[in-house]
């Protein structure tokens, strides 16, 4: 079974509410699952034997996450679809996930950098999701809120420890932040799905996130003494399936076996 | 001299009366030597054996089984550091403990030496490794050493789930497309032999195993050991109509025990050497991720000082 | 080579249940109290083992001397462990 155009081709002026929230749930879905995917990496590569250990943890908070939100979105398509459909058979341009979440792990001051941007952007969008007007993703929400709070406190405590180490992390956890910056601008866009969620009451708007985010990274970069970036010019694409380079990659890997033996129930 | 001399023999009634050795009592210098070597490297095997394994993670074929299989690996790294911490109560430090895995001081697993180069080597390294392991482990559960004993109840309560999660793939691919199986049976072929190297050499080649069993630190031998492996793991593998990779393979009905071939013992001590597939990789991976973390290990200290000092100073 | 950034050990109790008390149930390393709790968190509750944990550095733990009726054991040595970074050995005397 696999995703031969069909849902793709509906216009965006066309959408109903229940197009977009299939959009929706997946688009989420993809973060997580990507998100999970780089954390795996680490996986034995750690910089120490307990911290391995954190990242698997949170690994398999996104992962489970994801599956969690690829039930749902199966449901809602509503034709015999599963989660390992969604995230073994599509290719790069139906992902929706942000750019920022298949960004390379580079080191750990790139890693934790990453997090941090992006768990606090999903504590602040969980935290609404809990009161979202669709019961589903109220559920899932109220789920993970708890997991993903530790996440954002975990991601902020390391940069502040890099932020505020030694010289040479302070530099290194510096241009980390640097490079991903372009990156994080993507997480506040508003298109029609999520206007439409918004008019719904099922999503949280963006924008309204945008404020709590700045907030809370400049008290953290304050007190890991690192200076905030520059305003700059974002990257956009990952919510329209126009994906960096590194997104191909990464399907190939995590897609090989499914798709080299299509009879195979795995 | 002689007060020497009854204190050894103290403790060996005292362990042989089946009492668990603390931290703090007294103990021969072999003993303490002894058990620091076997516990950090059975500690250096759960995490080494993690890179094996982590190489499927990203390419595990369903959401489930990669969630499973990342479970599993992050299980491995935890009774690791029970093992680290176990050892380290007898005075010795999990750097020092690192630097001897590094530089091959210190020995872990030949198991993992060998390559995982499909799926089907997660199935049977659940199957047939940790089925070897869980033998190995239950036995040290009545390890001597307090320490160790308990890190091996928290050990074995986790374990069962990992060779339940191998042998479910097993069966899976057992039973699937014909792709599938012959991905299992390629799978079994190549891990047989050396998970039965797993126990050892032969008791009569083990030159510490004496020792080990008196004090006993070591419970069963080596060859009781995978004589039991072998006939739990015989019927396991007619369930998934597997064939395992022993032509001498055999009922005996007198000792109600299978007969089984000779292993490849050249193998065996070549792989021990270093002269495996995978030794090289698997310690350049380890001494890698060190040498890349210790800016990262670094800056969590200096932190760590600086937030202390401010404590102090406002507190002043 | 000996890593100088050794973090320190600390000793981790667990309250598995409302009503039980807290249970010592192993030992890690991490750079501060913060790290500490998580860490703990992260290895010994994977399996929501933990209601309450508690972290203490291990050098800040007495222990008593095994009963002196027994003279296999060495007195008055009131440190958790045999841990030789426990012991402070000025520099001049070398490497121990």
């Amino acid at each position: 079974m696999s995703f031969k155009g069909g849902w793709l081709n509906i216009k965006e002026e066309n959408y109903t509410e229940a197009d977009a929230l299939l959009r929706y749930v997946l688009r989420l879905g993809d973060d997580a699952l990507i998100t999970g995917q780089r954390l795996a990496e680490w996986c034995s590569k750690g910089p120490v034997l307990e911290q391995d250990i954190a990242l698997s943890n949170m690994a398999l908070d996104h992962i489970g996450r994801a599956r969690l939100l690829y039930k749902y979105a199966a449901d809602l398509a509503g034709d015999g679809k599963t989660e390992d459909d969604f995230a073994y058979l599509r290719d790069t341009q139906e992902f929706r996930n942000f750019l920022i979440v298949e960004q390379p792990n580079g080191h750990w001051g790139d890693t934790v950098t990453k997090l941090m941007c992006l768990d606090t952007y999903n504590f602040y969008l969980f935290d609404g999701l809990t009161k979202s007007a669709d019961a589903q993703l109220a559920g899932i929400a109220q789920k993970a809120i708890k997991e993903i709070t530790y996440h954002a406190q975990w991601s902020a405590e390391w940069v502040i420890r890099l932020g505020d180490g030694t010289e040479e992390s302070h530099q290194k956890v510096q241009a980390s932040l640097e490079n991903i910056w372009p990156w994080t601008g993507e997480m506040f866009e508003v298109d029609q799905v999520e206007r439409m969620m918004d008019e719904a009451g099922i999503s949280v708007n963006p924008e309204s996130i945008k404020d709590a985010w700045n907030t809370k990274i400049n008290q953290v970069l304050d007190i890991a003494t690192l200076k905030r970036p520059a305003d700059c010019w974002m990257q956009t694409g990952g919510r329209k399936g126009v994906h960096s380079e590194h997104l191909g990659y990464m399907l190939a890997e995590m897609q090989f076996l499914p798709r080299a033996y299509p009879d195979a129930k795995w | 001299m002689g007060e020497t001399h009854s204190l050894e023999e103290r403790f060996q009634q005292y362990v042989e009366a089946e009492n668990k050795v603390e931290p703090k009592d007294w103990m021969p210098e072999k003993y303490r030597q002894t058990v620091i070597r076997q516990v950090s490297q059975h500690a250096h095997s759960e995490i080494i054996g993690m890179q094996p394994e982590a190489n499927w993670i990203t390419r595990a074929p369903s959401l489930r089984s990669k969630l499973i299989l990342l479970a599993k690996v992050q299980d491995e790294a935890g009774h690791g550091l029970y093992l680290y911490s176990a050892a380290e109560t007898l005075g010795i430090d999990r750097s020092e403990m690192i630097e001897q895995l590094q530089t091959g001081k210190a020995k872990y697993s030949s198991i993992f030496n060998y390559p995982t180069i499909s799926w089907a080597d997660m199935g049977a390294i659940g199957w047939l490794v940790d089925g070897a392991a869980i033998q190995n482990q239950v036995m040290l559960c009545r390890t001597s050493y307090g320490p160790y004993a308990r890190a091996m109840v928290k050990i074995c309560k986790e374990e069962s789930f990992h060779q339940r999660q191998g042998y479910e793939i097993m069966m899976h691919l057992a039973k699937g497309t014909k792709e599938q199986k012959a991905m299992a049976q390629d799978a079994l072929n190549r891990w047989w032999w050396p998970s039965l190297m797993m126990f050892g050499p032969s008791d009569e080649n083990s030159p510490n195993s004496a020792q080990s069993m008196k004090w006993r630190i070591k419970r069963k031998s080596n060859d009781t050991l995978r004589q039991e492996f072998v006939d739990k793991t015989i019927p396991q593998a007619e369930y998934l109509g597997l064939t395992v990779p022993d032509p001498d393979l055999k009922w005996n009905e007198e000792r109600k025990s299978y007969d089984f071939g000779e292993m490849n013992w050249d193998e065996f001590y070549e792989v021990v050497k270093g002269n495996g597939p995978c030794n090289k990789q698997r310690i350049e991976n380890h001494i890698n991720a060190h040498n890349e973390g210790a800016w990262v290990r670094a800056a969590a200290s200096a932190y760590a000082e600086k937030q202390a000092a401010r404590k102090k100073s406002t507190a002043a | 080579m000996t890593d100088k950034s050794n973090w320190k050990i600390w000793e981790v109790f667990i309250r598995s249940k409302n009503g039980l008390s807290h249970k010592h149930v192993g030992s890690l390393h991490a750079p501060d109290a913060e790290m500490a709790v998580k860490n703990a968190r992260d290895v010994y509750c994977r399996r929501s083992e933990g209601v309450s944990i508690w972290v203490v550095p291990s050098e800040q733990i007495t222990a008593s001397s095994p009963d002196e009726k027994e003279p296999l054991f060495t007195p008055s040595d009131d440190k958790v462990y045999r841990h030789p970074t426990f012991y402070d050995i000025p520099d001049e005397v070398g490497h121990m």
